[in-house]
């Protein structure tokens, strides 16, 4: 029997987990997909906000402050990519200023340090490629950008590490209340444990509705991005909002934290809980608003589109706690923007109810940091001949767009909690996610999985499931 | 540091012209850094033939083509090395370079040669929306798969774009026992050779769709449909035209950029119309000693060409080596201003002293004109003026110049060359 199961290996599953593994207790991560983030947390914005936008004295406001407060250090601890570049909310209108100025109050209000609003002329300075139009802007100087799949990923690893358990590819089919607690039922088998902890981000209303006479209802609300190549990563140096309307933040315009070009998100509601396709229409409005804040934006130099999908609860409230009618039942429910952000902060939250509830003590040997894997680029060129010297694989390039090497990749498939699929690999190393989108790098890197995971090239995948890459030898179908 | 007087970026068909033309224009310090396992670039993948019409008089397929040039290279002694990705240039001319045995080096060069080919346009360059299952391949990545590792990517095709490559693919995936359903082409002719559409469509009852695009892209896992629509004269697809397709494989061949970011690197001027350097006569780039050759240049349809052009760099860059300092005197160049549906040339500039006897200016056009005329102005004066029953985008054409007829013309600033209607 577990102490803790949590359903979702997302940002939420894993902050949760890694918080946990403080202490003594048997905690184990269900997710239904093959590899840690796989949902909301793989297709999202990468912003660290800095926590204006939450009205006050709200659970979203607390959670982002504190979020924002604790990524500095985690991403040391946790050595995932982080950078401090800061945030504008820019003004179009002369009109719309004392929406721009209730901004500043609620940020103010919400705890946010460092603010301050730009005249047009310091804003000019600061981000040459600003609307013409722009007239004034909120400066957030504490919001960042991160690595949303090394965060996830390295919270996951560091949670591994400190002895709690992950099962890929098994989906909850049922949750029943047993004497101690809950029997969580899956395809891949019956599991008994104290306390679960839902944390299944799309899908954490139809789990919260299995327990709880008292429903909630998470509409997935699409959001549509474009990429662009790293040539393109220097035309703003911030993160660029619009003044927020009825549907979320507006179209923003950000350098990502690895020097591309990033523009979204749509706000589309869906009903499919699985439909992460982008359409014409919302790929047209992110181009023709990024456009609003933002000129000249070199559209040329598109590499990828791709959307992700919020968890909006009809509250829009982070819902955490224990569910009244579902006794050690814990929801993580509703987190959407900025979720990300506040995902340390839930973690932390989270961790703290089960502590408290189930009396948990600090575990002697727990180990607070993680090593990511070595990025070459990194060292200086001593340290790299020497490296390869070591470990000839660093020397060999397999993704020449990011220029990523076999040992690299080789580290990503055989760490623990280790990529299994061509877009494991992508997220952990960067390979196949460059001008080329894998054209050049793909077969190698099947290559590699398949000596390294001792598997057939017909078992390599996408991402799991079905997605197969090649079907057949040539002239099978004959 | 180790030091060459010619290095050259790429063991493909233009590096190994490039460095076969300089080693018999009397340099033997030549290196060849090639970043895959073999030499012969992209052609050891295409192993369809019809290549060397022009070069041997002969058809060849792609890897027998790239054979002559190995042989010779290693009959002439050229250093070569394999597996050897190169990561920058300095505008100095060092080159820094990587592989398994000897780690990060560097090299410095008298000359260079960029002779780095090309890359496919992606999907998410022409923002196809809809899904991202797997199943969706550029065309060239799904040629290697077939052609060199014998794994096909699926069993039930349509293709995107009706570039070279993806007509090579439709007749190839046909081959080994997979249906190809149509052909889609976004633009109203095809941006492929005429051989290769009767060759590798109509001989084998393929579909090619004109001004279609697909709109969107089913399947969460693995593709499991595309839907066409037919697109106006503005790329824009018309709604009510829309028609699905089940295909577990959607290959894309939507066009070729040249890959200069070590280029971009070093500083070179790029000019926008072709993604690749800007040249003059000599094909050297806007950095004194740095040549550029084949696909890095301009998108070629015919490697015969990209051999011719690549000996012209080789040559150059031995030349260089051997006068150096010298060549710069004479700094009075001719423009070529490419209009009226001439999209560029290249070369861009003309050095009457430095150019050979005979020079190839080599361009394409922005539309398909029919009975027109290929027109080149000195100055105010029309010299040439060829007459062509068709001209399309997807046929490199070429006007030729020569150091006789320019020397007739002291005074010349610009040769304008056009389309000009019968």
């Amino acid at each position: 029997m577990y102490d803790v199961i949590i359903i979702g290996a997302g940002v939420s599953g894993a902050a949760t987990a890694r918080e946990l593994s403080r202490y003594n207790v048997k905690t184990c991560v269900i997710e239904k997909e093959e590899d840690v983030c796989c949902g909301t947390s793989k297709a999202n914005s990468a912003i660290v906000h800095a926590g204006y936008d939450a009205a006050e004295g709200s659970l979203m406001a607390k959670l982002n402050v504190r979020g924002n407060q604790m990524m500095e250090q985690l991403s040391k601890d946790l050595d995932f990519p982080f950078k401090k570049n800061g945030s504008m909310v820019v003004c179009l209108h002369e009109e719309d200023m004392p929406k721009l100025h209730a901004l500043y109050d609620r940020g103010i209000a919400n705890g946010v340090k460092e603010l301050r609003i730009l005249n047009r002329e310091e804003l000019k300075e600061m981000e040459p490629n600003i609307s013409d139009e722009a007239c004034a802007a909120l400066y957030a100087p504490t919001a960042g950008i991160i690595c949303p799949f090394n965060m996830n990923i390295a919270m996951a690893e560091n949670a591994y590490a400190n002895g709690v358990e992950f099962k890929f590819d098994t989906e909850v089919t049922d949750l029943k209340p047993i004497d101690e607690g809950w029997e969580v039922h899956t395809n891949n088998g019956v599991f008994q444990t104290r306390y679960v902890v839902n944390a299944a981000g799309v899908y954490a209303d139809k789990f919260h509705n299995m327990v709880s006479e008292k429903k909630i209802h998470i509409t997935p609300r699409r959001g549509d991005y474009c990429l662009l190549d790293k040539s393109a990563g220097n035309h703003v140096s911030k993160i660029i909002f619009a003044l927020p309307g009825k549907y979320g933040k507006g179209i923003l315009v950000t350098p990502t934290v690895h020097g591309n070009l990033l523009l979204g998100p749509t706000a589309i509601d869906v009903e499919d809980k699985e439909g992460t396709n982008t359409t014409r229409e919302g790929l047209d409005q992110v181009i023709e608003r990024a456009g609003m804040n933002v000129k000249d934006i070199p559209l040329r130099q598109v590499i990828t589109s791709f959307s992700g999908l919020r968890a909006h609860e009809d509250g829009h409230e982070f819902i955490i706690g224990e569910v009244e009618d579902a006794k050690g039942f814990i929801d993580c429910a509703g987190i959407e923007s900025p979720g990300l952000t506040s995902a340390p902060a839930i973690g932390e939250m989270v961790a703290q109810i089960l502590k408290e509830k189930m009396n948990l003590e600090e575990k002697e040997d727990f180990v607070a940091t993680r090593k990511g894997i070595l990025n070459p680029n990194t060292l200086s060129k001593e340290d790299r001949i020497a490296l390869i010297k070591e470990k000839p694989e660093y020397g060999n390039i397999i993704c020449r767009c990011e220029m990523v090497t076999e040992g690299e990749i080789i580290d990503a498939i055989t760490r623990p909690l280790g990529a299994k699929s061509l877009d494991g690999v992508k997220r952990r190393t960067r390979a196949g996610m460059g001008r080329c989108q894998a054209g050049f790098c793909s077969p190698k890197t099947m290559e590699i999985l398949a000596r390294e995971r001792h598997v057939s090239m017909f078992d390599i995948t996408k991402s799991g499931g079905d997605s197969r890459i090649v079907t057949d030898h040539n002239k099978d179908s004959l | 540091m180790k030091a060459y007087d010619i290095v050259i970026i790429g063991g493909g068909p233009a590096g190994l012209a490039a460095a076969i033309s300089a080693k018999k224009s009397g340099t033997d310090s030549i290196l060849i850094l090639e970043r895959d396992r073999e030499l012969g670039g992209i052609l050891n993948q295409c192993i369809h033939n019809g290549f060397g019409l022009h070069t041997f008089k002969e058809e060849l397929t792609g890897p027998e083509y790239a054979g002559r040039f190995i042989e010779q290279v290693k009959e002439l002694g050229i250093e070569y090395k394999l597996n050897t990705m190169v990561m920058d240039i300095s505008p100095q001319k060092i080159v820094t370079a990587m592989n398994r045995e000897e780690g990060l080096f560097e090299i410095q060069a008298k000359a260079v040669v960029l002779a780095m080919g090309c890359r496919e346009r992606s999907r998410g360059a022409l923002n196809i929306p809809g899904y991202r299952p797997a199943g969706i391949f550029s065309a060239g990545t799904a040629q290697r798969l077939v052609n060199i590792e014998g794994y096909m990517p699926g069993r039930e095709v349509v293709i995107l774009g009706s570039g070279d490559i993806g007509l090579i693919m439709a007749r190839r995936m046909t081959f080994e026992g997979a249906k190809v359903k149509v052909v889609a082409e976004l633009m109203p002719y095809s941006g492929g050779l005429k051989r290769n559409i009767v060759q590798c469509l109509d001989d084998y009852g393929i579909p090619l769709k004109l001004s279609h695009t697909v709109v969107d892209i089913k399947g969460k896992e693995r593709l499991e449909g595309v839907t066409l629509a037919q697109v106006d004269s503005h790329g824009k697809p018309i709604p009510g035209t829309e028609e699905e397709y089940s295909c577990d494989t959607l290959l894309l061949s939507v066009g070729l950029i040249p890959e200069n970011e070590i280029s971009r690197g070093m500083g070179v001027d790029m000019n926008p119309v072709t993604s690749g350097p800007k040249v003059n006569e000599s094909l050297e780039t806007s950095i004194e000693g740095v040549f550029a050759c084949g696909n890095v240049l301009h998108v070629h349809d015919l490697v015969d060409f990209v051999s011719e052009e690549a000996g012209t760099a080789g040559r150059n860059a031995a030349e260089y080596v051997k006068r150096g300092e010298e060549r710069k005197a004479d700094a009075k160049e001719i423009r070529i201003n490419p209009i009226e549906g001439v999209r560029y040339t290249v070369p861009g500039t003309i050095n009457v002293d430095r150019m050979d006897e005979n020079l190839t200016v080599r361009f394409r056009v922005g539309g398909v004109y029919t009975n027109c005329y290929i027109s080149a102005y000195f100055d105010d004066e029309r010299v040439i003026h060829k007459k062509r029953p068709v001209v399309a985008p997807g046929e490199m054409e070429e006007i030729k110049l020569t150091k006789e007829q320019l020397l007739n013309y002291p005074d010349l600033q610009t040769i304008t060359v056009k389309i000009e209607e019968a």
